[in-house]
């Protein structure tokens, strides 16, 4: 018989990670960071049911799904919803398209950045949000005040990143893309637009987080539809399920809309991802 | 200044004539007054110090200096191989090399100038995927793939290993034997401007100060006698002491 040389086996190691590329969690590890928001909820329901949280200061969870199903069906909440998509979506339209047009104008242009930039960095300073009281007078407590709101929360943060996109595109692959005979046009779609990309991308994350927030505000002031105004009119009737209901719906949104922007993210920028995207 | 395309035909056809090339950078001069020649499909090496304007002579060669002064004429198309690959990390290879390409052939032509460089099953490839040699080759592939009368090399392999350097002095070597374009040649490296020019340039306080012919068959190697002599003689002029 002959023997062969027993090789202990290798010890198990974790599977290499390459950089940049995510670690996915292992099972046992996602069960884990599980518990606590369980506990934390199921602790809350516990709470509201044994009658030691008062159901006009905190209703049980259960009891805001119940009212979400409700709401849901008789097609309340999807009414308020969609007028509440639609002040955030108008708004974000109209900043971020500003945002995007001054952004490039500023990056691009000597002149544009010496007429454009100074008003923008001054008008930074202002908490949009503080405005509301001068909004009111401008331009009313109708729908105007929501959108304009919005419009200002989304400007700030996409101008900034386009700004800043554009003015950190290397300038060596410029030259480069010149001695390939590309002219400016070619060049602002093969390298300035694709380079700048990744700073868009974040900037249009920020813009979407500060036109939720804006909405919230706005839509606290005199609004006859809307997640706010359902909360508001909740409010007076002491309905605090509906209010709870309401701020999971707008924490609900700011996730989905993260989660999207960061799909469209992955998939446009898979060359940062080179190693792993063959 | 821009580059011409038109001179006068009547003296000898050169790809490349430039007289009288000055750039100043505020009080300090790096060109002052040069004069160059480079005769079709002949490869000149451009020597220097360290920061004797020897890229800055390039770029405005290649009409990147808009600032540099004096006259140039160009008879056919140029392209550039700088020291970073400089390809744009946002497009696949193939893609890189048909940057500003367009045409029903340009799938073929980059196929070929891929494969000329031995990257040919690379054409996916994102640039970040690519070691430093490979890039470089890319590079050389979208410069070939113009089919320029004279290309333009910028340090090209300076920032290569060792053994990768003599790999693309070869592969430089082979492409210019098929192809017969010009070159300038822009080195610190005095063995490879003695393996791969024909004439070599040393510039020295903003002119050409020596010109030196190479008079080394296609299949030099540095341990050929009047290899090491002319390496001798250029270290010499270039004040290294041996």
């Amino acid at each position: 018989m002959t023997r062969a040389t027993v090789i202990p086996p290798a010890p198990v190691a974790a599977p290499a990670v390459a950089p940049g590329v995510s670690r996915r969690p292992g099972r046992t590890q996602a069960w884990r960071r599980l518990t606590t928001p369980v506990l934390l909820v199921a602790g809350w329901e516990l709470a509201a049911r044994s009658g030691l949280l008062a159901p006009e200061k905190l209703p049980a969870p259960s009891t805001v799904l119940a009212t979400g199903w409700r709401l849901t069906r008789d097609g309340t909440l999807l009414t308020h919803l969609l007028d509440s998509l639609t002040r955030a979506g108008t708004g974000l339209l109209i900043g971020g398209g500003l945002a995007l047009l001054l952004g490039a104008v500023a990056g691009l242009l000597r002149i544009g950045d010496d007429l454009v930039d100074p008003p923008v960095q001054m008008a930074r300073m202002l908490p949009h949000l503080g405005l509301v009281p001068l909004l009111i007078i401008w331009v009313g407590i109708g729908e105007s005040l929501k959108v304009s709101l919005v419009a200002l929360g989304a400007f700030f943060p996409l101008y900034f990143n386009t700004y800043a996109g554009i003015r950190d595109i290397d300038e060596r692959l410029v030259e480069a893309a010149r001695t390939c005979g590309l002219g400016p046009v070619a060049r602002l779609r093969h390298v300035v637009l694709p380079g700048a990309l990744p700073a868009l991308f974040l900037g249009l994350r920020l813009a979407i987080g500060a036109a939720w927030l804006s909405l919230v505000v706005g839509e606290q002031v005199n609004a006859q539809t809307g997640i706010g105004f359902l909360m508001m009119e909740a409010r007076e009737f002491s309905q605090t399920d509906v209010v709870v209901l309401g701020l999971l719906v707008y924490a609900l949104l700011g996730l989905l809309s993260d989660v999207a922007i960061r799909t469209v993210e992955r998939r446009t920028l898979a060359w940062r991802r080179g190693l792993r995207a063959t | 200044m821009a580059p011409g395309t038109s001179g006068d035909l009547t003296g000898h056809a050169s790809v490349l004539t430039a007289t009288g090339v000055r750039r100043q950078f505020g009080a300090s001069t790096v060109l002052a007054g040069v004069r160059l020649n480079i005769a079709p499909g002949e490869v000149v090496a451009l020597l220097g110090g360290s920061g004797s304007g020897k890229s800055t002579l390039l770029r405005v060669l290649a009409g990147l200096d808009q600032e540099a002064t004096g006259q140039i004429v160009l008879r056919g198309t140029t392209a550039v191989v700088f020291q970073e690959h400089r390809l744009l990390p946002w497009k696949r290879v193939a893609d890189n090399v048909a940057l500003g390409l367009s045409g029903p052939d340009v799938t073929d032509r980059v196929a070929r100038a891929l494969a000329e460089v031995g990257l040919a099953e690379r054409h996916r490839a994102w640039p970040a995927e690519l070691s430093g040699g490979q890039a470089q080759r890319v590079a050389v592939a979208r410069a070939l793939i113009r089919e320029p009368d004279l290309l333009l090399l910028d340090e090209p392999f300076g920032a290569l290993d060792a053994l990768t350097r003599l790999r693309m002095q070869g592969l430089l070597r082979r492409l210019r034997a098929e192809h017969g374009f010009a070159a300038l040649l822009v080195t610190h490296d005095v063995d490879e401007a003695l393996l791969l020019a024909d004439r070599l340039l040393v510039l020295e306080h903003g002119v050409i100060a020596e010109e030196l012919a190479v008079p080394l068959g296609p299949t030099r190697t540095p341990d050929d006698p009047a290899f090491g002599a002319l390496r001798r003689r250029l270290l010499d002029r270039l004040g290294v002491p041996t």
